[in-house]
């Protein structure tokens, strides 16, 4: 579903190199995991994966279906099917939560050629996922995002990936901010979209996140390239011995 | 920051093309020479058949304006207006006297249609009434059976006034059963000479300011609006302006009174074609409400803003003022303002009647190389008032977008409160937006608040919005949206929608 080929990118301004060469394969329902220290270029894969501009790609390509993405802008590629659940996610002030639903989800479907979805139908839809995820009808109601506490924000998050029904998920730090009770929600929430068709990138510092998600592989990110792949296993042994291993075996 | 640059682009592709209701009617006018002189204003006023003392208090107001001196303390940059190269008077020649709804030229009838305004008494404004569903009252019919309440609520009077006369007025008669007079201020000094002497100027002096003066010896036509003492107006009043004559200078004067106990929501709209020279607009309004009255004055103003070079556009220098005169009276501005070159434009309240409020609540849309200079005046003179002002400045291209705000409180005026809030918005990099408020309290009672924000739609938003599927322009609409809220709810819900489509095309290109 997913490849990324040896992968070259740089902030834009600065030219300064931050992937060096990524290779990685995600297949349809794989979950796969990138783990690695701070600065080690995991926000960055995410935002160009997702076709934020700030980010050149020098050399390489990202194979999405089999095709390149990165001549699209990031509304193509969502509605191509990339899902971004941003680590912070954006206020968006005097818009509506329920209004931004809508708004995107009809965007997406209008971009595919789609029939935008009727007022009753919308309203079905959310008022299914919200529940699955805790989330008050009147939350909706309120500004997106602005004045969410942590845990409203993430399930806000995955509440518009249930929405969109995305192909691939890539999320950025999904954890971060989040209490344990919060975290179980989330996970069950990304869990129950877990299938045959969907493929997740799952960004993260912790092995705590991946004892709620479970992936499939885990990948070691260190200065812009991937030094270790494995399984699920791969992520308990970084726990109990830290980067700097790896990172050492890898030099 | 190419996301930036992007927009930039994007704002910059658009405030020419967007501009859709640039075309000219062909039609064959009616034009006063070139020049401001007793001539001039000798024949405007025999062309509206205006009894004497109309004559006489124009050439005062014409001989106050020639020792008077165009304002210069705006934060605005353009060149001297020679006001002897403008025409004062243009009229179609087929519009010599008033006439019914059907004589009136078709060609002219068209111009509206197209402007989305037409002129037929059975359709509501453009907009309004779903296509499924049926209109349920008949056109003009005598039957004496009233509409309900709810069909009420959903139509619109319209005085659509043409350069320089009212080419048609709807909804004159069942107005008149209310009791209400809505009609071409041409008319109404003819007609209600006594009312309109009552009133006239008595909000906005003679020799107010340049523009106002200059208003009072010059203008041509506007509307007269007059609410009986506890009388409800039944529908939505509605004043469309349309300068389409080159080289005119549309000089309109409106005058709404709100008798004690009664309330009126009038909407005022303009647009003019698309032309290289710059054209000027000169308006004065006044309102007067007396005890427990309330007016509800908005405007959407759509005026030619130029092209992005600032060729063309606008001048739009014109004075509104609201005398709360009557105690518990209530005067609410609500204005879009996203045409026009040049905007000097601060509609006030005198808030004189005790316990009277005044409210101002603006949007100001700039773009391309719009220069906007416009904001209120909250006067507290009673006791016990209170007036809130809410503006929203949103600036893009090259523009700037200034927002002038004055409050003050007089000696009595014990306990005036107010709320301001004025928030910036920019889009770019190569706009401004400024805050001028002047607050003055002479009353130790009064508490006046402000609060200034300025923000830029972030990349990061803008990212965040494109990420869930929504292209870039709709993003920026959609935020901008978010931003004008406030304001946008304070509109008659018919134009609420408009507005917001309006604000959007302004910004983003995306012709509706």
């Amino acid at each position: 579903m997913l490849e990324i080929k040896n992968l070259h990118a740089r902030v834009a301004e600065t030219g300064t190199e931050i992937l060096r060469g990524i290779d990685l394969k995600v297949e349809a329902g794989e979950v796969a995991a990138i783990m690695g220290p701070n600065g080690s270029g995991k926000s960055t894969l995410s935002y160009i994966l997702a076709g934020r501009e700030d980010y050149e790609v020098t050399e390489g390509d990202i194979l999405f279906n089999g095709e390149s993405i990165l001549e699209m802008d990031p509304a193509e590629r969502a509605a191509s099917g990339v899902f971004l659940a941003f680590q912070y996610p954006l206020e968006i002030p005097g818009v509506a939560t329920m209004t931004f639903l809508k708004t995107a989800v009809n965007a997406q479907r209008k971009a595919r050629g789609e029939a935008e979805l009727t007022t009753p139908d919308f309203m079905r839809r959310v008022k299914t996922s919200a529940a699955d995820l805790k989330i008050d009808m009147d939350m909706l109601k309120r500004p997106l995002n602005v004045g969410f506490s942590g845990g409203e924000k993430k399930r806000a998050e995955i509440l518009q990936m249930a929405l969109l029904q995305p192909t691939l998920c890539v999320m950025d730090e999904t954890d971060s901010g989040l209490d344990i009770d919060a975290l179980k929600i989330v996970s069950d929430g990304v869990n129950a979209l877990r299938g045959p068709e969907r493929a997740f990138l799952v960004i993260t510092h912790y092995q705590r996140l991946l004892d709620h998600i479970v992936p499939d592989t885990v990948h070691v990110l260190y200065k812009g390239r991937i030094i270790r792949s494995g399984d699920k296993s791969l992520a308990l042994t970084l726990e109990n011995e830290g980067y700097a291993q790896i990172i050492g075996e890898a030099a | 920051m190419p996301a930036v640059q992007e927009t930039i682009d994007t704002v910059a592709r658009i405030d020419v093309d967007q501009y859709k209701y640039g075309f000219e009617t062909l039609i064959e006018m009616d034009v006063a020479p070139k020049g401001l002189n007793e001539d001039t204003i000798r024949l405007i006023s025999a062309k509206k058949n205006e009894p004497d003392w109309m004559l006489e208090w124009r050439l005062q107001a014409f001989e106050r304006w020639k020792t008077m001196e165009s304002p210069d303390w705006a934060r605005l940059d353009y060149p001297a207006i020679d006001f002897q190269d403008i025409h004062y008077y243009a009229a179609p020649k087929s519009m010599s006297g008033p006439k019914s709804l059907d004589e009136v030229d078709p060609e002219i009838l068209r111009t509206y249609e197209k402007l989305g305004i037409p002129l037929k008494e059975q359709e509501i404004l453009a907009g309004v009434r779903r296509a499924d569903e049926p209109s349920e009252f008949g056109s003009d019919d005598d039957s004496g059976v009233p509409p309900s309440e709810g069909s009420y609520g959903r139509r619109v009077a319209v005085d659509a006034v043409f350069d320089s006369v009212s080419v048609a007025t709807t909804f004159k008669k069942e107005l008149q059963k209310a009791g209400v007079i809505f009609m071409p201020i041409s008319e109404a000094i003819r007609e209600y000479p006594d009312l309109v002497r009552q009133y006239l100027g008595t909000v906005v002096p003679v020799s107010d300011n340049f523009f106002a003066t200059m208003n009072s010896a010059v203008f041509t036509d506007g509307s007269f609006v007059y609410i009986p003492p506890g009388v409800r107006c039944p529908m939505e009043l509605s004043t469309y302006f349309r300068i389409n004559e080159r080289n005119t200078g549309q000089f309109e004067r409106t005058l709404i009174i709100a008798d004690k106990g009664s309330y009126v929501s009038y909407l005022e709209g303009c647009t003019a074609p698309q032309r290289d020279e710059n054209q000027l607009h000169a308006a004065v309004v006044e309102l007067v409400a007396l005890d427990d009255a309330e007016i509800k004055y908005s405007t959407v103003q759509n005026w030619y803003p130029g092209d992005k070079d600032g060729k063309g556009g606008i001048y739009n220098f014109v004075t509104k003022r609201g005398d709360c005169r009557g105690a518990n009276s209530r005067i609410s501005w609500t204005q879009v303002e996203t045409g026009s070159a040049i905007t000097w434009k601060y509609p006030s309240c005198i808030l004189r009647g005790d316990g009277s409020r005044g409210e101002f609540y603006s949007i100001a849309v700039s773009n391309g190389r719009q220069q906007v200079d416009s904001g209120t005046k909250m006067i507290h003179l009673g006791k016990n008032t209170s007036s809130r002002i809410i503006s929203k400045g949103i600036s893009a291209g090259r523009s700037n977008n200034t927002y002038r705000g004055q409050v003050t409180a007089n000696r009595r005026a014990a306990n005036a409160r107010n709320f301001t809030q004025c928030d910036s918005l920019l889009i770019g990099e190569e706009c401004g937006a400024h805050t001028v408020p002047y607050i003055e309290a002479r009353n130790a009672t009064a508490q006046f608040e402000h609060e200034a924000t300025t923000s830029k739609i972030s990349e990061d938003q803008l990212f965040y919005c494109m990420q869930r599927g929504i292209p870039e322009e709709e993003a920026v609409a959609l935020i901008v949206n978010g931003f004008v809220k406030d304001v946008i709810q304070q509109l008659p819900m018919e134009f609420a929608v408009e507005a917001q489509k309006l604000i959007g095309v302004s910004l983003e290109g995306s012709v509706g």
